[in-house]
């Protein structure tokens, strides 16, 4: 890569003919444009050369793109040898690790599967370093064993030493070229994780043997002293958290920066590259695992820069990244190539080149085995012979080795030569030999693939049920294990981490997921009228906001999702994937269930190729479902404790409600100007999500689309709750409530404006409060307050509000038959009777219930109501107030 | 969890656990440590509220159902027998052990046996087939609050749609083990702890 310093290619500047002495119109400069034009010019016949690869499909199904690289190499490099008569252009180390290495590793860091990452991070760290340091030690002693036993020629003059230099720069196996190989293979992911996640971590053990054995050799065997043997091993940790932690330095830096990039978007790609790469030159210069480095700052920075730059940039960062990533890729396999044409560092030993690629297949073999044995006793699923198979097969050498070995000091070194040779032959070797068959032997031994065929609905949501389920078994069964302590990591990220980070409006990102939405409807609508309109009723599927078969064919739409979209897409260099339209239909709902489900706990950090994850949905998250769920049990305290089975219908419900909401809403125009029969769902959200941003309340209901007959308001009056709490007496009569699924009917019963107020009474179990963890609690407080906020009047009217309306802001939503019970939240009080409860150590057999209405803390309660939401609030308050009169 | 262990000949019948299970005696008595850990008054058996008291358990939108999932049909209460017995689910599968012909009705923690635990969390009304009401509703558990009812509704219809082969509008067991087919779910409803 290094510009060619003959004459040879480099025409010698010369006058065009005729041209005046004194002032040439033209003047030829190759000179000053040499070195760039060269560079440029390589790219560009390796990308040409892509391209002319790409052309048949045949030959690229069967041949690596790496191999075929090579071998333009060689070619190539056979020209120019044959031209000039001598090897002009050589992969330079310093070219090498400074500049076509960088794009790659950071490439992978940045789109590394992070969940599939650290879950195997175990397995991953013991390849790299135990089996790093066993290849190493075993390749380098058998080769000097067969030197001893005079195999090797006398010109190899090398000691243990040198052969343990060699071997620790030949035994690591290679990022590149498994990145290479490996991404055209399709092996599931976990086998592709590790095999990765090995090569690109075991550049700390790589660096730290070669250096260390590199003194070694220039020092002398003889004045190696026990102390730089332990000043090796400490260099390891030095060099190894050194560059992870340069990495990690470098990562918050950047995410830092890009919180403040706002005003100009345009260069914020720029940031990102220049961070990284600062970081490879940082961890460089002080001689710490660069690799290391620019991988940690990938992994980390991207999900606090992925929230803070805007989407154009994300798209840019991508796809720069990509390009770059693969235009080194392809000039560091064809440099590759072209230098082994110079036969003048060749120096060919049948024994040692035949020795090496023996023991390093051999040995890498034995490692892997033995530590997936190991290994083995604390996997959920163990490795199989199979994978086993082709993790030692996998185990590819690459540019990295043969970088390093060019660097060997000549001088110091004797047998550099030799081992040029052998590494080369070595390189050729794994990536041509073994990666031509590697996908042959996976199919022939039928090696799970990663199967990218996105999954059906009922797959989406059953793997997130058996998620929960799973998570909620774990708590049952009390285990805290690396689960939960990523747990604890993503409370802490929560907290500090991403409040320091991320941008504020990074929160309201997942509304991108409703931007597409209603895109993908506008879309829907104009197919919908450009075809008569017979798409959306000919088929059985009358999905308001699903395309149609034909309405996804475009390319914005789809992309858009496709950035949002799946998992873990392992191959770091894809970035688009040709879909029929019946899978991009698909999409569109699992994009939906994909931004709207909520995540079990071992999924909240699932992937980082989701550019809608906010920080701020876990908590959220946790709060809904808290709600939800405590909804449901009071629910099921109440109907079990009345044990009323009263007759009233569904319907009747339904209707009463509606009519109530036909009249609350006849009192004045509702805020959006929807017709009045209908408070929203979206309504219904905004008010339970009113813990969340104010921001993103306005927003849903900025893109609220649709109406929705099914949920109904209904609010309560104070005075009939307070006629409940001459019933908590009756209370216990059913000493252990049963859950049976709260029946329509003893909600109905409670409804307020139902002559019976004889029962009304809101509970609270004690329970309730004690199996509510701290934070838990807060949030609990907090929704309660935030729903005080919304059903307190605004200031104007104090009065008749501390009259109307009563602690628990009375809700409830129709969504599905079991839920169509009369829930009331619990009321503030619930700060009051936590500290009793939770000061009582000892439980009486039935859960005790409380009653909430104490008659002085209501005044206090409606007080305190803060008129933060003045939508909703007024929407409250019309019901409110009808149902007061 | 921080009592010290039982002993294990404290536990009863713990050769008929062991034997019905498959459970190491060290996981039964560990589990029989959180069984009594759970039980905070020394009752001998759980109530839901033991359960319940599960802090974790109150922000899982399954929560509810799984800890209703301990508790056979109209009972209250379950004892060590029982809860292991539900536990037993989730133990990993061995294998080797998987494709065991011989013997009449499948460990707990077969596929079969777990897709079965799984399918009674969506069939809450036990009749074998999971509605649409169902479906709705544990959508309904599972989803945000973002996404509108009506889309919840065509979400559930689709999928059930998808998953229905005889066409009656609801998913059987069959159609619901042909559906997770490609799921691993060996694996994924496993707990490496209760190996």
């Amino acid at each position: 890569m290094q510009p060619p310093t003959g004459p040879a290619l480099a025409s010698a500047p010369e006058s065009p003919p005729g041209a005046a002495p004194g002032s040439p119109l033209l003047r030829w400069q190759w000179r000053e444009v040499q070195a760039p034009c060269l560079v440029a010019g390589w790219i560009l016949v390796a990308s040409l050369a892509k391209i002319v690869f790409q052309l048949s499909k045949k030959v690229t199904s069967v041949v690596p793109e790496s191999c075929l690289l090579i071998l333009l190499g060689l070619g190539l490099g056979g020209i120019v040898l044959a031209i000039t008569k001598r090897a002009e252009y050589q992969l330079e180390p310093s070219m090498f690790f400074l500049f076509l290495l960088p794009p790659i590793v950071l490439d992978s860091g940045y789109f590394m599967p992070s969940r599939l990452f650290f879950d195997n991070l175990g397995a991953i760290l013991t390849y790299a370093v135990i089996g790093t340091l066993w290849n190493s030690f075993a390749t380098g002693a058998a080769l000097w064993g067969v030197k001893q036993a005079g195999l090797m020629d006398e010109g190899v003059e090398a000691g243990l030493m040198d052969f343990l230099l060699f071997g620790s720069l030949i035994s690591a196996v290679d990022p590149v070229a498994v990145l290479a190989v490996f991404e055209e293979v399709h092996i599931n992911e976990t086998l592709f994780i590790i095999v990765f996640g090995e090569s690109l971590l075991n550049d700390a053990v790589t660096v730290v043997l070669y250096k260390v054995f590199n003194s070694f050799v220039e020092m002398g065997p003889a004045h190696v002293q026990a102390t730089d043997y332990l000043k090796g091993v400490a260099s390891f940790f030095v060099v190894s958290l050194g560059g992870a932690a340069v990495g990690l330095l470098f990562a918050f830096l950047l995410a830092l920066i890009t919180r403040f990039t706002k005003r100009v978007r345009i260069i914020e790609p720029l940031f990102v590259f220049l961070l990284a790469y600062m970081a490879y030159l940082a961890a460089e210069m002080v001689s710490l695992s660069s690799i290391l480095a620019v991988t940690f700052c990938g992994i980390c920075c991207k999900k606090y820069v992925e929230a803070n730059i805007s989407r154009k940039s994300r798209t840019t960062v991508k796809y720069t990244m990509k390009t770059l990533a693969s235009s080194s890729e392809t000039v560091i396999f064809m440099f590759l190539g072209i230098s082994a044409v110079d036969t003048s560092k060749w120096a060919w030993d049948t024994a040692l080149v035949l020795g090496t690629l023996l023991f390093i297949l051999l040995f890498r073999a034995v490692g892997v085995i033995l530590q997936t044995w190991v290994l083995n006793h604390f996997r959920l699923t163990p490795l199989d012979r199979i994978d086993q198979v082709v993790m030692s097969y996998g185990g590819l050498r690459g540019a990295v080795a043969f970088a390093l070995v060019i660097l060997l000091d000549g001088a110091k070194v004797r047998a550099k030569d030799y081992f040029v040779a052998t590494t080369i032959v070595v390189v050729f070797f794994t990536v041509l030999v073994q990666g031509l068959t590697i996908k042959p032997l996976v199919k022939w031994l039928k090696v799970k693939r990663s199967d990218h065929h996105k999954p059906t609905l009922n797959e989406e949501l059953h793997e997130h049920a058996f998620d929960h389920i799973l998570a909620a078994v774990e708590d049952v069964v009390g285990h805290h294990g690396y689960r939960y302590w990523r747990d604890k990591w993503e409370q802490f990220d929560k907290r500090y981490l991403s409040q320091l980070l991320m941008r504020k409006s990074a929160y309201r990102l997942k509304d991108e997921i409703w931007d597409v939405y209603c895109k993908l409807n506008i879309r829907d609508a104009i197919s919908f009228v450009d075809q008569g309109g017979h798409v959306l009723s000919a088929s059985r599927l009358t999905l308001p906001s699903m395309p149609s078969r034909s309405s996804m064919s475009e390319s914005s739409v789809t992309n858009l999702l496709r950035e949002s979209g799946s998992g873990a897409c392992l191959d770091l260099q894809v970035i688009d994937t040709v879909r029929s339209r019946r899978d991009k239909e698909d999409a569109v709902m699992h994009h939906v269930l994909r931004g709207s489900l909520y995540k079990p706990r071992r999924r909240y950090k699932a992937s980082y190729s989701r550019h809608f994850i906010s920080p701020s949905t876990q908590e959220r998250q946790d709060k809904e479902i808290f709600q939800q769920n405590m909804k449901r049990r009071l629910e099921t305290f109440k109907s079990t404790k009345h044990n009323v089975c009263s007759a009233k219908s569904k319907a009747r419900l339904k209707k009463d409600g509606r009519k109530k909401q036909k009249k609350s809403a006849a009192n004045a125009e509702l805020p959006n100007g929807k017709p009045p029969r209908s408070v929203t769902w979206q309504q219904t959200a905004a008010v339970l999500v009113a813990v969340d941003s104010d921001d993103e309340e306005s927003d849903s209901s900025e893109t609220e689309k649709e109406d929705d007959e099914g949920i109904i308001f209904i609010a309560r009056a104070t005075d009939e709750i307070l006629q409940g709490k001459k019933a908590s007496g009756s209370l216990d009569v059913c000493p252990s409530p049963r859950i049976i699924p709260p029946s329509p009917t003893s909600a109905e019963k409670e409804l307020p404006w139902k002559g019976d107020r004889g029962d009304l009474a809101v509970y609270i179990s004690s329970e309730t409060t004690k199996i509510v963890p701290v934070d838990m609690q807060t949030a609990w407080k907090q929704s309660i307050s935030s729903l005080e906020s919304v059903a307190s009047p605004p200031g104007a009217e104090p009065g008749l509000h501390a009259k109307t309306l009563a602690g628990p802001a009375p809700e409830e939503r129709h969504v599905v038959p079991e839920q169509r019970t009369c829930f009331q939240f619990p009321n503030p009080l619930l700060r009051s009777s936590r500290p009793q409860s939770a000061g009582s150590p000892e439980r009486t057999e039935q859960p005790e219930l409380q009653p909430l209405m104490a008659p002085d803390e209501h005044g206090r309660m409606s007080t305190s109501a803060g008129p933060s939401n003045s939508r909703w609030l007024i929407q409250f308050n019309r019901a409110a107030r009808f149902s007061d009169g | 969890m921080g009592c010290q262990s039982s002993h294990p000949s404290a536990i009863p019948e713990l050769d008929e656990i062991m034997l019905e299970t498959g459970f190491s005696q060290a996981n039964v008595v560990r589990l029989y440590d959180r069984f009594q850990a759970l039980d905070k008054e020394q009752k001998g058996y759980l109530s839901k509220y033991d359960l319940q008291g599960i802090g974790e358990l109150a922000v899982n939108p399954l929560g509810d159902r799984i800890i209703n999932a301990f508790f056979k049909e109209g009972e209250e209460l379950t004892d060590f027998r029982s809860f292991i017995r539900v536990l037993a689910h989730f133990r990993p599968l061995e294998k080797g052990k998987s494709n065991e012909t011989g013997r009449p009705e499948p460990t707990p923690n077969s596929r079969l046996r777990k897709l079965q635990f799984a399918f009674q969390l969506y069939d809450q009304d036990s009749d074998g087939k999971i509605s649409r009401d169902e479906m709705l509703q544990v959508l309904r558990l599972m989803v945000g609050i973002q996404v509108t009812d009506e889309q919840l509704a065509c979400i559930a219809e689709r999928t059930i749609q998808e998953a229905d082969q005889d066409g009656d509008g609801a998913i059987s067991f069959e159609e619901f083990a042909t559906s997770v087919e490609k799921l691993n779910i060996e694996q994924r409803m496993s707990l490496r702890l209760l190996k």
